[in-house]
C-alpha cells in the first residue's frame, strides 16, 4: 500500500539573531491510508514544527530540507495555488487553542461554510446544509445550537468541537490533530477524543496525532514514533513502544507518570528525568540525550546514533537500547 | 432608552449593536459624546429642511443685532442670522469631514492591508511613501495641496482626504501585523486561504473597532481642518457659510461684536470636544477587553 503522506529526512532550521539554528533534523515517518499515527514528545521537540513542514506553513524565516510526499506529490514542487488547494481541503488540522484559533468576529456557521465554499463546488445553501450536518456529526446539534453563535459564547470543549467540524469540512485524506485537547479539562478531553476517534475511523481519514501526553497517543493511535530534542529517538507500533520501550528516554517517560495503584510513600518522588532538554542552539555533539542519560558511554557523545532495527518496525536511535530480555 | 435597544429583532448584527449600546449606557464619555455628535449631525440634517432665515438674505439695516425671538443669536454684519450659519456650517463640516474619511479610509485601509499581508518590498513602499506624506504638518499640507489645486470645498475635501491616508494606512498595517500573528489566521492559512482573502474575511473585521474609533477622531480633525482652511480663505467660499469664514469675518468686529467669533468658536471647540468623548467612549465599548472586565 502506498502511503498517503511521507516524510524524508525532514530537517528546519530557523534564521535567528544568533545565526542558523537548527529545530528538528532527520525526521522520518509514513502515514499509510486510514492509519492512525502519532508523535509524542515533550514541549519544544518540534512536533508542532513538524506539522507545520506538512502543512508547508513554516515562518518565513525558516529553512526546509527534505521531502514531504503528499499523495505521490513532492509538497516542495507544489505551486502556492496548488498548496492552498491542498490545504483545509486534502489536509486539514486541529490546533490546540480552540479559544484563539477561532476568529473571534465571525459565527461559527461562517467559519465551517468558509471551508466548504472555498473548496467544493456548492452554493451558499448547500454550504448551510452541509454546515449543519457537520455541527450535528460532532455532538453540536443544530436544534440548541445556533449557526448565528459566536466563539466567546461557547465552551472550550464546544469551541474544539467546532474546530474539529472545520477541519473535518471538506472531508481530507489526512486530519493532523496538534494537542487537540491540551487546553481541555481531562474529562472534556475523553470525549474530543472519542470524537476524533470516531470521525477518523468513519470516514477513513488517516490521522496524524500530535501530543505531550502518551495516554492519549496510546488510546489514538496504532503507531508512533517518539521525538527528543528535535529528533526521532524511537518508532514503532504503539503496542512495541508501550510494552518494550528500548530508548532511554522513551523509558524515562514511561517512568515519570504517576502509577496511583502502586502504593506511594509520602517521601517517595515520582520519577523525573535529570537535567534539561538542550537549547536548539547548544545541543551536544553526539546524542542529544547523553547528557540525561543513565546508561551513556563514550560513543554517545562522539556521534549521533542512526535508526536501527529493533524487530520488525520497532525501530531506535540508540547505542545501547534497553534490553528486554 | 434600554426599552428602545430590547424592542429590536434578534437578528446577530442587532444583537451586536444591542450589547454596544448596552455598554454604552454605562460610559458617561460614551453618553456625552455621542449626545454632541448626534445633537450636531441632527444640526447638519435640519439645515436641508429649514433655517431661521435663509443664511443668504442680507439685511443691513439689523447689522450686528442683538439675540432676539427673531434672531436667536443675533445677526452678524451683513444683518444674517448667527443661529442659521451655524446650522448650515455644520452641514459644510459633516460633509467635508465626511468625505474626507472616505477619502482617507478607501485609500488608506488597502494600503495597509497589502503592507500588511505582503511584507518586504512593497510594504516598504508603501510605509516609506506614507512616512513622507506624514512629514508634513497636516494642515500645512491642506494648504500646499489647495494652494496648487486652488482654493473650494472639493479641494479642502480632496487636501484633508488626502492627509488621512497615511493615517488609516499606519493604523490599518499596525493592526493588521499584531492580527496576523494570531492563531486564528494560521487556522485560516491551513484552511487554504489565501492573502488577500484572509485580509478581508479575518484581519479586516477584526481591525474593524480600532478603525471605526479612528475614523471618529479624524472626523474631529477633519472639522477643525476644514475650519482652519476656510478661515484662511482656502476652504468654502462665500456665499456658503462655514464656521472658519465665521471666525474669520468675525475678526474685524471682536471689540464690538465679540459675540460674532464666540459662538463659532463655542460651536467648533464643542463639536470636536463631543467628538473626541464619543471616540473615546466608543474605544471603551467595542474593546471586548475592556467589555469582559466589567
Amino acid at each position: 500500500m502506498m502511503p498517503v503522506l511521507e516524510v524524508k529526512d525532514l530537517s528546519v532550521s530557523l534564521h535567528t539573531p544568533r545565526g542558523l539554528v537548527r529545530l528538528i533534523s532527520q525526521i522520518d515517518f509514513s502515514l499509510n491510508p486510514g492509519e492512525k499515527f502519532g508523535i509524542v514528545g515533550e514541549s519544544g521537540c518540534g512536533k508542532s514544527l513538524t506539522a507545520l513542514s506538512i502543512m508547508s506553513l513554516l515562518p518565513a524565516n525558516a529553512i526546509m530540507s527534505g521531502e514531504i510526499w503528499f499523495q505521490g506529490k513532492n509538497i516542495q514542487n507544489l505551486t502556492e495555488k496548488q498548496l492552498r488547494r491542498m490545504r483545509g481541503n486534502r489536509i486539514s488540522m486541529i490546533f490546540q487553542e480552540p479559544m484563539s484559533a477561532l476568529n473571534p468576529v465571525k459565527t461559527i456557521g461562517a467559519q465551517i461554510a468558509e471551508g466548504l465554499l472555498l473548496h467544493l463546488r456548492i452554493n451558499k445553501k448547500e454550504a448551510e446544509i452541509r454546515t449543519k450536518q457537520l455541527l450535528d456529526s460532532v455532538g453540536l446539534p443544530v436544534s440548541r445550537f445556533s449557526l448565528n453563535l459566536f466563539p466567546h459564547q461557547l465552551s472550550g470543549g464546544q469551541r474544539q468541537r467546532v474546530m474539529i467540524a472545520i477541519a473535518i469540512a471538506c472531508q481530507p485524506d489526512v486530519l493532523i490533530a496538534d494537542e487537540p485537547t491540551t487546553a481541555l479539562d481531562v474529562t472534556v478531553q475523553e470525549r474530543i477524543l472519542d470524537l476524533i476517534n470516531e470521525i477518523v475511523e468513519d470516514s477513513r481519514m488517516s490521522l496524524l496525532m500530535i501530543s505531550h501526553d502518551l495516554g492519549i497517543i496510546a488510546q489514538t493511535t496504532e503507531r508512533m514514533v517518539v521525538m527528543y530534542a528535535g529528533n526521532i529517538v524511537e518508532s514503532g507500533t504503539t503496542v512495541d513502544v508501550f510494552q518494550s520501550m528500548v530508548h532511554p528516554y522513551t523509558y524515562g517517560l514511561f517512568s515519570a507518570i504517576p502509577k496511583p495503584n502502586r502504593h506511594l510513600h509520602a517521601r517517595e518522588r515520582l520519577y523525573s528525568i535529570p537535567g534539561q532538554v538542550p537549547e536548539p542552539d547548544a545541543r551536544p555533539v553526539g546524542c542529544n540525550f547523553a547528557d540525561r542519560c543513565f546508561q551513556v558511554e563514550e560513543i554517545c557523545r562522539i556521534t549521533p546514533p542512526d535508526m536501527k532495527i529493533i524487530h520488525g518496525q520497532h525501530k531506535v536511535a540508540c547505542y545501547r537500547p534497553i534490553s528486554h530480555k | 432608552m434600554l426599552w428602545l435597544i430590547h424592542a429590536c429583532g434578534d437578528s446577530t448584527m442587532v444583537k451586536q449593536l444591542k450589547e454596544v449600546l448596552q455598554d454604552g449606557l454605562y460610559n458617561r464619555k460614551f453618553i456625552i459624546g455621542s449626545s454632541i455628535t448626534l445633537l450636531f449631525f441632527a444640526m447638519a440634517l435640519l439645515s436641508y429642511t429649514w433655517t431661521p432665515h435663509s443664511v443668504e438674505e442680507i439685511n443691513i439695516a439689523v447689522k450686528l443685532a442683538k439675540p432676539s425671538l427673531e434672531y436667536w443669536l443675533g445677526t452678524d454684519h451683513f444683518g444674517r442670522d448667527i443661529f442659521s450659519m451655524l446650522i448650515f456650517g455644520a452641514r459644510n463640516s459633516v460633509i467635508v469631514a465626511m468625505v474626507a474619511i472616505v477619502i482617507g479610509m478607501g485609500v488608506g485601509v488597502p494600503l495597509g492591508l497589502i503592507a500588511a499581508a505582503k511584507k518586504g518590498w512593497i510594504d516598504e513602499t508603501i510605509m516609506r511613501f506614507n512616512d513622507f506624506t506624514f512629514a508634513f504638518p497636516a494642515l500645512i499640507s491642506a494648504i500646499m495641496i489647495t494652494a496648487i489645486l486652488g482654493p473650494g470645498s472639493v479641494n479642502s475635501i480632496i487636501a484633508i482626504g488626502i492627509f488621512n491616508i497615511p493615517v488609516f494606512a499606519r493604523i490599518t498595517r499596525g493592526t493588521a501585523l499584531s492580527l496576523w500573528k494570531r492563531e486564528f489566521i494560521l487556522a485560516a492559512k491551513s484552511a487554504g486561504k489565501g492573502s488577500i482573502q484572509i485580509s478581508l474575511e479575518h484581519i479586516l473585521p477584526n481591525a474593524s473597532n480600532i478603525l471605526i474609533v479612528q475614523a471618529t477622531i479624524q472626523f474631529a480633525l477633519g472639522i477643525l481642518a476644514e475650519a482652519g482652511l476656510s478661515y484662511l480663505g482656502l476652504g468654502t467660499q462665500p456665499p456658503a457659510p462655514s464656521w472658519g469664514k465665521m471666525l474669520n469675518d468675525a475678526q474685524t468686529f471682536i471689540h464690538f461684536a465679540p459675540q460674532l467669533a464666540i459662538y463659532p468658536g463655542l460651536t467648533i471647540a464643542i463639536t470636536v470636544l463631543g467628538l473626541n468623548l464619543f471616540g473615546d467612549g466608543l474605544r471603551d465599548v467595542l474593546d471586548p477587553k475592556l467589555r469582559r472586565s466589567r
